[in-house]
């Protein structure tokens, strides 16, 4: 396909990324989830379905050597990030062969290699070490950027607005992605929270803040662009709030009677952001049903690998109850 | 009526000072609120208002005064009209202070002195001249004299004949830092009043004007925040020294302390750490309660992924920051506000790095093993003195870092001596004492003459009042009849 002119958004070739990549996460997500069942995957498992857009859009608008950090709904995070998916699969069932070598799990997951610095359990807590991370890109005087999520649940933690405050202080180069999913664990967010309107939880600090349609791709691509290039030029932190929506519960054991089947399903119908950029790229002939399904099947197969990886890679060693306590 | 101007104390932990200016003339007439002379402790310069009015009759401490005590009357101020009064009698600062040259170690903590913690000063030349010392009747053996300048030098681990200086830990702990940020760019300082106050507790005195805002960096009063920082920090490979004013403060850290320093090697399979310091103050100073009077040894001491150090002498103090500067996991560095004045010899070498993760015996001996860290070195170096008296022959053990715990040094003394008392400052429900004792009588059970003794602080939040912090706190006495239960005397 030739470089797509008609295409009314972007070129082809990031579309198709950002297609295959959210389909990874989904597909990866409903496997992880249905290992979970089987017992494979133990302790607690937080899905990414619904929110891949958020990631995707993000992940493409950094470069090399950018830093991410997460709290613990990383599995998305970690596959756009460019890590392998047997590694995190098999992170999830606690093999030898996972990122962590079994040690971490689910919620924590790290690759130097990646720059993706986890993966953190603590509600909020990823806030200031994502600080830190655009504290060390500052201090070296490079202009890397520093990718701090969270969730609209963190954003009424205490330490983010320390981080706010000294991120604005010494401009330090972090955009702070606020995952509005509106629900913390089963807690709506009007009833939690006296200013909802997240983006503008940056006003006593100076920062500028955005909203932004986290179901749809491109919009968080064009907001995430800007905001990294605020940061590298050296203005200092940036918020954005994407406004998005898990469909499954808060971890594997929620059964999220906190919201209606109705709500869910208006979501999933009319605003899903896989379904909405396929839809579009058909429109924008940017892809064909042929070639969107090849797609389809490379993912499947890449998540049948993990999962059987996942599998198969041995449990640790028990010396390995021992190591890497100190360095 | 005359009315006598006093030394105020301007710390809780200040005991003397420097009245380094009169701003005001005798005959002078002053108005409450009037600022009326400087006055240097060892951590800032400080303005003296006068609260009365009158006129300034006689001045009694003339300026550039040393080591005059806390309340000693300074001045004398008569009401408008009156005459002054009989010349007092001749400050005893000087003298005192003569007596007194480069032994701040015994300064006791009481400014008002018990009948066995020193009276007031200086236990440690005459006994290490061996003249106190006078063994009982009933011993056999004499015991080894105490030597506080020998004990106050790891020997044992720098080369024979190292000449020494005299240095406060202060100076020692602000000279660690200042040599490893010359010797590594990545090694940077924050906190809070770290940078341009020069340190609330003075110990980054001139860091600012030698190294820049860029690594000596004031951060807001966010605890939480700053420590999550600096963690993030060393995961990308920067080497922070996080300063918390106290650790009373570090509390609302923790989360980050535990959870992300401490744990992120181990949960990452060994792809990242965290390289940072976290230092400060910890335990009781004195006067200020319960919030920020906590001994936070054996709560660090309990996480693994943490190395946890808190020296008591100079060179400990100096060989053990640089150590942990330097260390590629997360080190607290617990340090005690009351010993930052303290002075003592210091080997003048170019990289005094030592280890951690090892006691060190201060003083040999036979007849009984005293186990202390910190602070509570103080009270052990006394209860030697006085055992040495009874002609007991104490061994004394610095822990000096409390992860790892160096329990084999103290087990090996307790094959030699047969008795133990670990003297410790904290809580004593799962303590330090009580970790040593537990791995005392698994590992050397047929060797104890006498049960382990211990000698904590009280089960208490430390209360206010001067007689009740006294009690909270371990005393010498305590010490003393520990030793003796242990020696069944």
């Amino acid at each position: 396909m030739s470089k797509t002119a008609t295409a009314p958004s972007g070129n082809a070739a990031l579309l198709t990324q950002f297609y295959r990549d959210m389909l990874l996460i989904r597909r990866f997500e409903e496997r992880a989830g249905q290992l979970y069942g089987m017992g494979l995957i133990g302790g607690f498992c937080h899905l990414y379905i619904g929110q891949e857009a958020v990631v995707v859009g993000m992940q493409a608008a950094i470069e090399p050597g950018d830093q991410v950090i997460t709290a613990y709904r990383d599995h998305g995070h970690m596959l756009a990030a460019g890590m392998e998916p047997n590694g995190v699969m098999a992170e999830l069932t606690g093999r030898s062969g996972g990122y962590s070598k079994g040690k971490g799990g689910s919620m924590h997951m790290f690759s130097r290699e990646k720059n993706f610095y986890g993966g953190h359990g603590i509600v909020g807590a990823q806030v200031p070490l994502g600080t830190g991370l655009a504290f060390a890109n500052r201090y070296r005087d490079n202009d890397r950027v520093c990718l701090t999520y969270f969730g609209d649940g963190a954003a009424n933690q205490g330490q983010v607005y320390e981080s706010f405050n000294m991120a604005a202080v010494w401009k330090l180069p972090v955009v702070y992605v606020i995952e509005n999913n509106q629900y913390a664990m089963g807690t709506a967010i009007s009833r939690s929270t006296s200013e909802t309107h997240l983006h503008r939880r940056g006003v006593s600090f100076n920062i500028p803040g955005e909203e932004v349609d986290g179901m749809d791709v491109e919009a968080v691509y064009a907001a995430g662009r800007k905001a990294v290039e605020h940061c590298r030029k050296g203005s200092g932190p940036y918020i954005l709030e994407m406004k998005t929506y898990r469909y499954r519960g808060h971890s594997m054991s929620d059964p999220a009677k906190y919201r209606t089947k109705e709500e869910v399903q208006e979501m999933r119908e009319k605003h899903d952001p896989i379904e909405g950029l396929r839809a579009k790229m058909i429109a924008a002939g940017v892809g064909d049903e042929a070639a969107l399904k090849a797609i389809d099947k490379e993912i499947r197969d890449i998540v049948a690998g993990a999962a059987e990886f996942a599998q198969l890679s041995p449990e640790p060693e028990p010396k390995e109850l021992w190591t890497e306590i100190y360095a | 009526m005359s009315v006598q101007i006093l030394m105020p104390a301007l710390s809780p932990t200040m005991e003397e000072g420097t009245l380094a200016k009169w701003l005001v003339k005798e005959g002078q007439a002053i108005k409450a609120g009037d600022v009326i002379a400087e006055i240097e402790t060892d951590k800032a310069t400080m303005e003296v208002e006068a609260v009365d009015e009158g006129t300034l009759a006689k001045i009694l401490i003339p300026e550039g005064s040393e080591g005059v005590k806390v309340n000693t009357p300074i001045a004398e101020l008569t009401a408008d009209g009156e005459e002054a009064g009989a010349p007092p009698p001749a400050p005893e600062a000087k003298s005192e202070r003569s007596d007194q040259a480069s032994k701040k170690d015994d300064a006791a903590r009481e400014p008002v002195s018990s009948p066995v913690h020193g009276g007031g000063g200086s236990l440690s030349e005459a006994k290490a001249d061996g003249g106190g010392a006078s063994p009982s009747p009933s011993k056999s053996r004499t015991a080894t004299p105490l030597n506080r300048e020998e004990a106050a030098v790891p020997w044992g681990e720098i080369p024979n004949g190292t000449k020494t200086e005299i240095q406060t830990v202060r100076e020692a702990l602000r000279d660690a830092m200042a040599e490893e940020m010359r010797r590594d760019a990545a090694v940077f300082l924050m906190g809070e009043e770290v940078a341009q106050y020069q340190g609330a507790y003075k110990i980054s005195q001139g860091l600012l004007d030698e190294f820049g805002p860029k690594r000596v960096i004031d951060t807001p009063i966010t605890e939480q925040g700053f420590a999550g920082l600096g963690v993030g920090a060393s995961f990308a490979g920067l080497r922070p020294i996080v300063e918390f004013m106290t650790w009373n403060f570090a509390m609302q850290a923790i989360d980050q302390i535990v959870n992300s320093a401490a744990k992120t090697l181990y949960m990452a399979g060994g792809q990242m750490g965290s390289p940072i310091v976290l230092r400060g103050p910890n335990g009781a100073a004195a006067r200020v309660a319960a919030q920020h009077s906590q001994n936070y040894a054996a709560w660090y001491a309990h996480v693994p992924g943490l190395k946890v150090v808190a020296p008591y002498f100079a060179a400990d103090a100096k060989g053990l920051l640089k150590a942990a500067i330097r260390d590629n996991n997360p080190v607290i560095f617990l340090e005690n506000e009351i010993v930052y004045g303290r002075s003592f010899p210091v080997p003048v070498m170019d990289d005094l790095v030592l280890p951690i993760g090892k006691a060190r015996v201060v003083k040999p001996g036979n007849d009984i093993t005293l186990v202390s860290l910190s602070h509570s070195m103080g009270l052990i170096l006394d209860a030697a003195d006085e055992l040495a008296k009874d002609g007991i022959d104490a061994e004394l053990i610095d822990l000096r870092s409390v992860r790892p715990l160096d329990t084999a040094t103290v087990i090996a003394s307790v094959k030699k001596t047969n008795r133990l008392v670990v003297v410790e400052e904290g809580w004593p429900i799962c303590s330090i004492s009580s970790e040593i004792a537990a791995q005392v009588q698994g590992d050397a059970f047929d060797y104890l003459d006498a049960p382990v003794m211990r000698v904590t602080g009280k089960d208490v939040p430390m209360p206010y009042a001067a007689n009740l912090e006294k009690l909270a706190l371990p005393s010498l006495d305590e010490v003393m009849s520990a030793a003796k239960a242990a020696l069944y005397r």
